[in-house]
């Protein structure tokens, strides 16, 4: 079987999820494998769901938001460009590839640049193969005879 | 009442803990006053059959330091878990995985290879390894085996509780003695001697509005005494620390390491850390913010250093 990728996508509500709602009923063609979730901004962008993502699976993660200077809420998206910053440095830290976590800015009347962003994104990944970092956590724990349950 | 029966281990750990049980001074005879000591291999001289010989669920209270890293390790763990009827995580190893837990950025081979072929101060011309058997005249003798990663006791054996801290403090330490030999426990998987909010929460320095406009590191600037670390530019895990040690780190003039582990309800700290700290960075311009953030050497290990092996991402990928 081909290796499909599973990319998470963490779109902002005003600019980026509008911009794929603009590509879809402009019925712009493109790659189906991004799970878009909505979030208010991109500035809302935890690390920690960047982490749980790959942790749970991902092959890549895509975050997305308003073009800096256009934030709905005026400043979300610069903290997003500072955590980026430094959330890229910690992924290289864990050994993840910098092709598989991005983030991008998409208007809301960029429809076709979303499709773009997605295709890109997907054949960057589909090149890597799968992320291994889910199975690599699990079978690490299984060798050693481990089960995992949650700290308090 | 029949006095309790008390036990202390450590698996990878450092000693550090013991020491700190040893630092609650004379209060140490009340514990004996009210405890049997049955197992405490750094002060006692029980042996492991001693403790195989023991009935299930013979000792009461088992405080585990150490995070399991071979399998002696873990033998121990499953041993002393069936033997206490509370097993207790005891500092931040066995807690979350501690200062052992940071080797999970690195292979087995990797560290077998540094430590025994490659380190300057080692000489092995014959390239001796170590091997969990080997045959000699006398017969076969065995060691541990060495595991693939590090984790917290948890993810070995079920826990009653935890106590966090490199090492945790003594007075918390005889807060949770107390509450044992009371009997006055909290609900099972409770993290107890600490507190429930942040070190920020705790700590004295002066706190205005936090803007960081470059990262510095104690070894080079002198921080100001009074001021909040972040403020000056310095790393401080204060934001994603849970509370309890007093401060002791942000008042002996360095910023919080993280070693009491992530507050009630965060995942992650590393992740945590990161979003808190780099959201106050004084920039808005993409190149400046790369330029800032390229100050921090080692990102990973400066903002997670505790708790990898408890994290969404236990270890590296290789």
């Amino acid at each position: 079987m081909t290796f499909e990728p599973k990319i998470v996508g963490i779109l902002c509500n005003w600019c980026s999820y509008t911009g794929a709602d603009l590509a879809g009923t402009s019925r712009i063609k493109y790659a189906p494998n991004v799970r878009v979730v909505r979030v208010m901004c991109s500035g809302r962008v935890d690390p920690t769901f960047v982490l749980k993502a790959f942790a749970d699976g991902a092959d890549g993660v895509l975050v997305a938001g308003c073009h800096p200077g256009d934030c709905h809420y005026i400043e979300g998206n610069y903290k997003t460009i500072r955590r980026i910053a430094l959330l890229k440095k910690m992924l290289a830290d864990y050994g993840i590839e910098p092709q598989r976590f991005r983030l991008e800015w998409v208007s809301a009347g960029e429809g076709d640049r979303w499709a773009q962003v997605v295709n890109s994104i997907t054949e960057d990944v589909r090149k890597l193969g799968p992320a291994k970092i889910r199975e690599f956590s699990a079978s690490t724990l299984r060798a050693a005879g481990a089960r995992s349950h949650k700290t308090a | 009442m029949a006095k309790l029966k008390l036990a202390s281990y450590w698996a990878a750990a450092c000693g550090g803990c013991d020491v700190a049980i040893l630092d609650v001074h004379e209060k140490i005879l009340d514990i004996a006053a009210a405890a049997d000591i049955v197992f405490w291999p750094i002060a006692t001289d029980f042996k492991y059959s001693d403790v195989e010989a023991m009935p299930d669920a013979d000792i009461d209270v088992t405080l585990f330091h150490g995070a399991i890293r071979n399998s002696e390790n873990e033998h121990l763990a499953r041993l002393l878990r069936a033997k206490s009827k509370i097993l207790v995580a005891f500092g931040s190893c066995a807690h979350i995985g501690g200062i052992p837990g940071l080797a999970n950025l690195f292979s087995r081979e990797d560290i077998l290879k540094r430590v025994y072929l490659e380190t300057p101060s080692t000489v092995n011309p014959e390239k001796i390894t170590p091997d969990p058997r080997t045959a000699v005249p006398e017969g076969e003798i065995t060691i541990p085996v060495f595991h693939d990663a590090v984790r917290p006791l948890n993810q070995v054996v079920e826990v009653d509780y935890y106590v966090p801290g490199c090492p945790p403090t003594p007075a918390q330490i005889w807060n949770v003695v107390q509450a044992i030999v009371s009997g006055q426990l909290p609900e099972k998987g409770s993290v107890v001697g600490a507190s429930e909010k942040t070190q920020c929460d705790e700590c004295t320095r002066k706190k205005q509005e936090k803007k960081i406009s470059g990262f510095k590191r104690i070894a080079t600037v002198q921080p100001d005494p009074d001021t909040c670390f972040l403020e000056q530019g310095f790393l401080c895990m204060g934001p994603v620390t849970r509370g309890g040690c007093d401060t002791r780190c942000q008042l002996s003039g360095v910023g919080c390491r993280g070693c009491y582990g992530p507050p009630p309800g965060v995942l992650d700290q590393g992740a945590k850390a990161l979003s808190a700290i780099t959201s106050v960075i004084e920039s808005k311009e993409e190149a400046d913010v790369q330029r800032i953030v390229d100050q921090i050497p080692d990102v990973l290990r400066s903002f997670n250093r505790f708790a990898i092996p408890a994290s969404l991402i236990t270890r590296k990928v290789l």
